[in-house]
């Protein structure tokens, strides 16, 4: 056991005191931080900057009818001048230039925005906005309806705003947000997808290494085989452990730090929210959310109503059975083959169920209780990613249960399965290895 | 009682018998050598002593009890194909190796400096191992093998890498081991440092031990009576007095004396030949010639080809 322990803190320090490590440990949560702050970041920046915009309209039926806003200035020109527009744009102070020339009801293109560089999406979005308004109320006022105003306040003033609440056991109420689950599913899910990828090949390349260097006949003349493969399979998953509590950690260091510094005084238009606009693909909630701004304390409420204790929980619990269950897999391929470009033929088929756990997790937020994800979230293979998505959408006990006794059970075959190719695949070389090749290593009897 | 005994042990692999009902004995204190082609077993039998790969049958008793996992701690290994972490610090992983083997990080560290001083390779301790040389790296090796004292050591081509003052360097600490108690097992190609350093030897061909015993005995058995003549004189007349009744094998000049090497037939001896010769020239020495190692060992082994 003691030497499990020596060869564990071998694994792990070597790779902990890496210059790679400490940089990706470093950088990640920095870039995770710059993917929720520096958008928003830029977007305030980009605002500061006025922007005029002069309007020649031929028909002078739209005079003032766009409204200026506190960054979007417009102004109205005589028609003539269109043409001292066109010849000397560069020099005027204008950001673009608006030409109406006919009757938008009757010929709606003949609106025509003029600039010499590429216009943003929001100037285009509030002049169209703002034009179609009024069209739209010219229209309806030519059908000459009676209290029509009324009429239109009483329709603009119909929303819903659904709050859906979760009871408890007790039947205590907790509001909860489907969006919010949506995402804890995607990022537990692709969380775990990526470890078991990056950790996974972290351990085969640790195998090799040892097999290329031979310096692992001199090793296993001191533990046994199955001893340094679970050192270095236990090793790195610490290390994978370390990365993971660290980028947490630092991510909300940063998060908090940069929210402090740069929204001081104004609430953080969220980036979560914006995801949220996504995946609901609903313009509308978007700039109700966008309006909204970020709320810590609401998030902090929708973080809490998903139980985050028992999810961080099963996430570790998920994340450490699927690295289990592949690492040990890695760890027999990198035993059977003697350089890296051997490694396709045999990884490819470990990675298949991981990249269909990734699909099926992907259908998962969507219907998170359908059979396929049900069974999916019950095989060893596929459970850590699939059930991972599902998790944020309550799951039974029951099944919970059932897929972890699968999941140990699963990683405990796997072990044994991939101790036994290693143990002869460390010390064979220069032979040219073939499914065929690793089934007789398996057979090999135990003495 | 032998030190360690190898009984009956056979081992096949999926399409071939790598070890065929092999024993060996290996007297305490002393250097055993094990011969052979490349591909004869010895590899196998060397794992199967180690305990990384387990006999199909037979089994290994050491100083006559059942060898156990305990008793790795006892054994020393250096193996043919040796390699070291590259990334790792020299020092470090020299400290990890041997705590693998079961010393502690206090006595390790003391007994490592001792080394590395002897060796003097201390300014290497905090390098990585990628930036040694071969040579260097088969140092820290060595002194690995080594370090916890281990009552039996296996040696496999310990010299290849070495240059001649780095292999002698060796040598010496190999016999020095001998000295202080340790057996040592020896497995190499080099027949000169089999006759120079082993005590017994077992020739393993084809999975078979086809030839063991004490090196200077091997020899005798094998020799083919032949004798070597030293003189001065008219060596052509000589040759001819000689060559109508033994065969001449090799005629020159040596050491500033004429030499002759010299077949006699079954029966005949060296008093014969110096006999016939004494009146022609002046002798100043003649002795009986035994078969180098690596006569024998071609010679066993191609015997061994034509029986099969």
């Amino acid at each position: 056991m003691s030497k499990i322990s020596l060869i564990l803190q071998r694994e792990y320090l070597s790779r902990v005191r890496k210059k790679s490590f400490i940089i990706m440990t470093l950088l990640g949560p920095v870039l995770f931080a710059a993917m929720m702050v520096v958008p928003t970041w830029l977007s305030s920046m980009e605002d500061s900057i006025e922007k005029n915009i002069a309007i020649v309209d031929h028909t002078g039926l739209y005079v003032d009818q766009i409204k200026n806003t506190d960054l979007i200035k417009f102004e109205y020109v005589a028609p003539e001048s269109e043409e001292n527009l066109r010849t000397n744009f560069s020099s005027t102070s204008y950001y673009a230039y608006l030409v109406i020339s006919e009757n938008l009801l009757e010929n709606p293109d003949a609106i025509r925005l003029y600039s010499d560089g590429q216009i943003t999406m929001d100037v285009r979005q509030h002049i169209t906005g703002g034009l179609r308004e009024h069209l739209r109320a010219q229209k309806l006022n030519s059908f000459e309806l009676e209290g029509l105003d009324e009429i239109i306040g009483a329709i603009n003033q119909v929303g819903i705003n659904l709050t859906t609440i979760k009871l408890g056991e007790d039947g205590s109420e907790k509001e909860s947000s489907t969006e919010m689950a949506m995402i804890v599913s995607l990022v537990f899910a692709f969380l775990t997808y990526m470890f078991v990828f990056i950790y996974g090949t972290q351990v085969l390349r640790g195998v090799m290494e040892e097999k290329t260097s031979r310096i692992v006949e001199v090793i296993i003349s001191s533990v046994k085989p199955f001893q340094l493969m679970l050192g270095k399979i236990i090793g790195i998953a610490m290390v994978a452990l370390t990365q993971v509590f660290l980028w947490i950690l630092l991510t909300v260091l940063i998060v908090t730090g940069a929210k402090a510094i740069f929204f001081s005084d104004r609430d953080m238009p969220s980036r979560l929210d914006g995801i949220e606009m996504t995946l609901e693909g609903s313009s509308q909630d978007a700039q109700a959310a966008a309006a909204d701004g970020f709320n810590f304390d609401k998030v902090m409420d929708m973080v809490k109503s998903m139980n985050p204790v028992a999810t961080l929980l099963l996430f570790l619990l998920y994340f450490l059975g699927g690295y289990l269950i592949y690492a040990s897999l890695f760890a027999a391929v990198g035993a059977a083959i003697d350089n890296e470009t051997d490694s396709q033929q045999f990884i490819f088929p470990i990675t298949i169920p991981i990249i269909i756990a990734l699909y099926v997790a992907m259908a998962a937020f969507r219907n998170p209780h359908s059979d396929l994800v049900f069974w999916f979230s019950m095989i060893p293979f596929t459970s850590p990613i699939v059930m991972m998505a599902r998790v944020p959408f309550d799951v039974p006990f029951w099944q919970i249960a059932v897929s972890l006794t699968l999941l140990i059970a699963g990683f405990l075959f796997t072990t044994w399965f991939a101790a036994r190719i290693y143990r002869t695949g460390i010390l064979m070389y220069g032979k040219k290895v073939s499914y065929k090749e690793l089934w007789k290593w398996f057979r090999y009897s135990d003495k | 009682m032998p030190f360690l005994e190898a009984n009956n042990i056979v081992k096949k692999y999926a399409n071939h018998l790598a070890l065929d009902d092999v024993s060996v004995s290996i007297p305490e204190n002393s250097i055993f050598g094990l011969l052979g082609p490349n591909g004869a077993g010895k590899t196998t039998l060397i794992r199967i002593i180690n305990q990384i790969t387990g006999p199909d049958s037979g089994n290994i008793l050491l100083q006559g009890k059942r060898l156990s996992r305990e008793d790795i701690s006892r054994i020393g290994y250096l193996p043919e194909e040796r390699g070291l972490y590259k990334k790792m610090k020299v020092g470090e992983q020299a400290l990890y190796l041997a705590r693998l083997k079961g010393v502690s990080r206090h006595e390790a560290l003391k007994k490592l400096k001792y080394w590395f001083e002897k060796f003097e390779i201390q300014p290497w301790w905090d390098k990585k191992v990628e930036e040694l040389s071969k040579g260097m790296q088969q140092k820290v090796q060595f002194i690995v093998t080594i370090l916890h004292n281990p009552s039996l050591l296996i040696f496999d081509e310990p010299f290849s890498g070495f240059d001649p003052i780095n292999a002698n360097l060796l040598k010496d600490e190999i016999l020095h081991l001998k000295k202080e108690g340790a057996t040592i097992i020896f497995s190499t190609h080099n027949m000169g440092s089999v006759e120079e350093l082993c005590d017994h030897i077992t020739l393993i061909n084809n999975g078979k031990a086809i030839l063991s015993g004490v090196v200077s005995d091997i020899r005798y058995q094998n020799r083919e009576n032949l004798a070597r003549l030293e003189y001065t004189g008219d060596s052509d007349q000589v040759k001819q007095i000689v060559g109508n009744y033994y065969q001449v094998e090799a005629s020159q000049p040596a050491n500033g004396y004429e030499s002759l090497l010299v077949k006699m037939p079954e029966g005949t001896d060296i008093n014969q030949l110096l006999r016939m010769v004494m009146d022609h020239c002046h002798i100043h020495s003649c002795q009986e010639v035994l078969p180098g190692m690596s006569d024998v060992f071609i010679k066993v082994v191609n015997q061994n080809k034509v029986t099969l």
